[in-house]
């Protein structure tokens, strides 16, 4: 525990000293959301509806830069191999990497939901409930992206492949965290939310489980 | 330590693609002492302390590091080696200090900044302690890199190129810490082109070209068999 503990401090000190990148992931994902209601017009009505779809493509294209620098402080001067061979287990550096990665996202969502109420009037009367799904969707990002990240980092044509890799995995999380926003702004006569979270549950689950296991294999030689 | 060898490596071996960067290297090293491995530019001596240190998997052969296989219990290897390799293995956003107080929680080491701060003494960086790493000099990354790789406390120390981007000062530093490190009864294997170096540090030679062992024996006689150290240090 101590060492889990010690990992995850080292990841979240990392991304503090490196928070000059993450305004320009903020302005990223909101000129992204600006870009996305052009495609709707002016239509008030379209533009809630679509609210929760457009917020998560945000968060998911702008994952992409958060994750890939959050390896960047590992591959500059082999710190990865460093750690392994202190030795930390490979599967304590990637649910450390990966709950970092977590936090972060679920703040960039955060940050990105004002701005989505201001373009789109996805305001919603269950913030809280909102906030957790942003985790529950962020979590679902992280874990495969995490490993992803690490499988791509030391690849010339990393900024390709990463999105190539990822987004296909990523679809279920997409889809569920998507309904269940559009649930959370437009309302949800048909109790529906429950099973979408579920849903999402079961894939974070999954992910977290597998992506877990793979991690080491990925980073030994 | 099984035998009181800290090294017994028979017959290892690793290729990158299609070619072998070591084919086939025999050799022991008993507990407690120093092997100065000498060698081209591309002979192998990298890729031979990375296998022995686990960093890279072993494609033939095996070897028992400080009593565990190397093949079967990496983990076991990692906890009893220390590499200091020719990357830095540092955070170049933190501060020397929290890099090796990193390093010492990873390790699960008690008193992480007190140990910190001794072994960044130690290598002439305490005052440096609190800059970012990504304001050092090349010399200066070394030395922490050092540091780092001391902190450990390992039975056996590789050291890869340690008298690299290091200023005479820094030279005899080196020379310092290996002398201390045997004085603790420690092993040390040190990759070095200072052949005079080396067979002053150590008790054994050996010789690596084009991934094979070319020569092995005495320390002393390093600097004697001209014919494969002339050619090592024309070639580099």
């Amino acid at each position: 525990m101590n060492v889990f503990r010690a990992a995850l401090y080292k990841e979240l000190l990392l991304q503090w000293r490196t928070r000059a990148r993450v305004l320009s992931v903020v302005v990223f994902g909101a000129t992204a959301l600006l870009l996305m209601s052009f495609a709707i017009g002016p239509d008030a009505g379209a533009l809630r509806m679509h609210a929760g779809g457009f917020l998560w493509l945000a968060l998911l294209l702008s994952s992409t830069l958060t994750l890939e620098a959050s390896l960047e402080a590992e591959t500059e001067q082999q710190a990865l191999e460093g750690l392994l061979l202190l030795p930390v287990p490979p599967t304590i550096l990637f649910y450390a990497k990966a709950l970092a990665n977590t936090l972060q996202l679920a703040l960039l969502g955060a940050v990105l939901v004002p701005v989505a109420i201001v373009l789109y009037g996805a305001e919603t009367a269950r913030p809280l409930a909102l906030f957790g799904l942003l985790v529950l969707g962020a979590a679902g990002l992280a874990a495969p992206g995490t490993l992803y990240a690490t499988m791509t980092a030391r690849a010339r044509a990393k900024q390709t492949l990463l999105p190539l890799l990822l987004f296909p995995l990523v679809v279920p999380v997409l889809i569920a965290a998507t309904k269940a926003s559009s649930l959370l702004i437009l309302g949800d006569p048909m109790r529906q939310l429950a099973a979408w979270l579920t849903l999402l549950a079961a894939f974070c689950g999954i992910y977290w489980t597998l992506c877990g296991l793979m991690f080491g294999l990925i980073v030994e030689d | 330590m099984t035998g009181e060898l800290a090294l017994d490596a028979r017959g290892l071996a690793r290729r990158y693609g299609g070619r072998w960067a070591l084919a086939g290297v025999s050799f022991t090293l008993g507990a407690g002492q120093a092997l100065a491995l000498v060698g081209r530019n591309g002979s192998g001596k990298s890729t031979l302390l990375r296998l022995l240190s686990a960093a890279l998997k072993v494609h033939a052969g095996e070897a028992l590091v400080c009593g565990a296989d190397l093949r079967r219990d990496a983990d076991a290897v990692r906890r009893r080696t220390a590499l200091l390799s020719h990357a830095a293995y540092t955070w170049e956003a933190l501060s020397a200090r929290e890099n090796l107080v990193l390093a010492s929680r990873l390790l699960d080491q008690d008193r992480p900044q007190e140990r910190a701060l001794r072994r960044l003494e130690e290598v002439g960086l305490a005052g440096r302690a609190d800059d970012p790493v990504a304001s050092f000099s090349a010399g200066m990354r070394k030395r922490l890199a050092l540091a780092r790789t001391l902190l450990q406390e390992a039975p056996l120390v590789m050291l890869d190129e340690p008298y690299g981007a290091l200023d005479p000062p820094g030279f005899r530093l080196i020379d310092g810490i290996v002398r201390a490190l045997r004085a603790e009864g420690r092993s040390v294997v040190m990759a070095t082109h200072q052949v005079e170096r080396g067979a002053t540090l150590c008790d054994r030679g050996l010789v690596l070209e084009q991934g094979r062992v070319a020569w092995e024996g005495p320390a002393a006689e390093l600097p004697a068999n001209s014919g494969l150290l002339r050619g090592s240090e024309e070639g580099a």
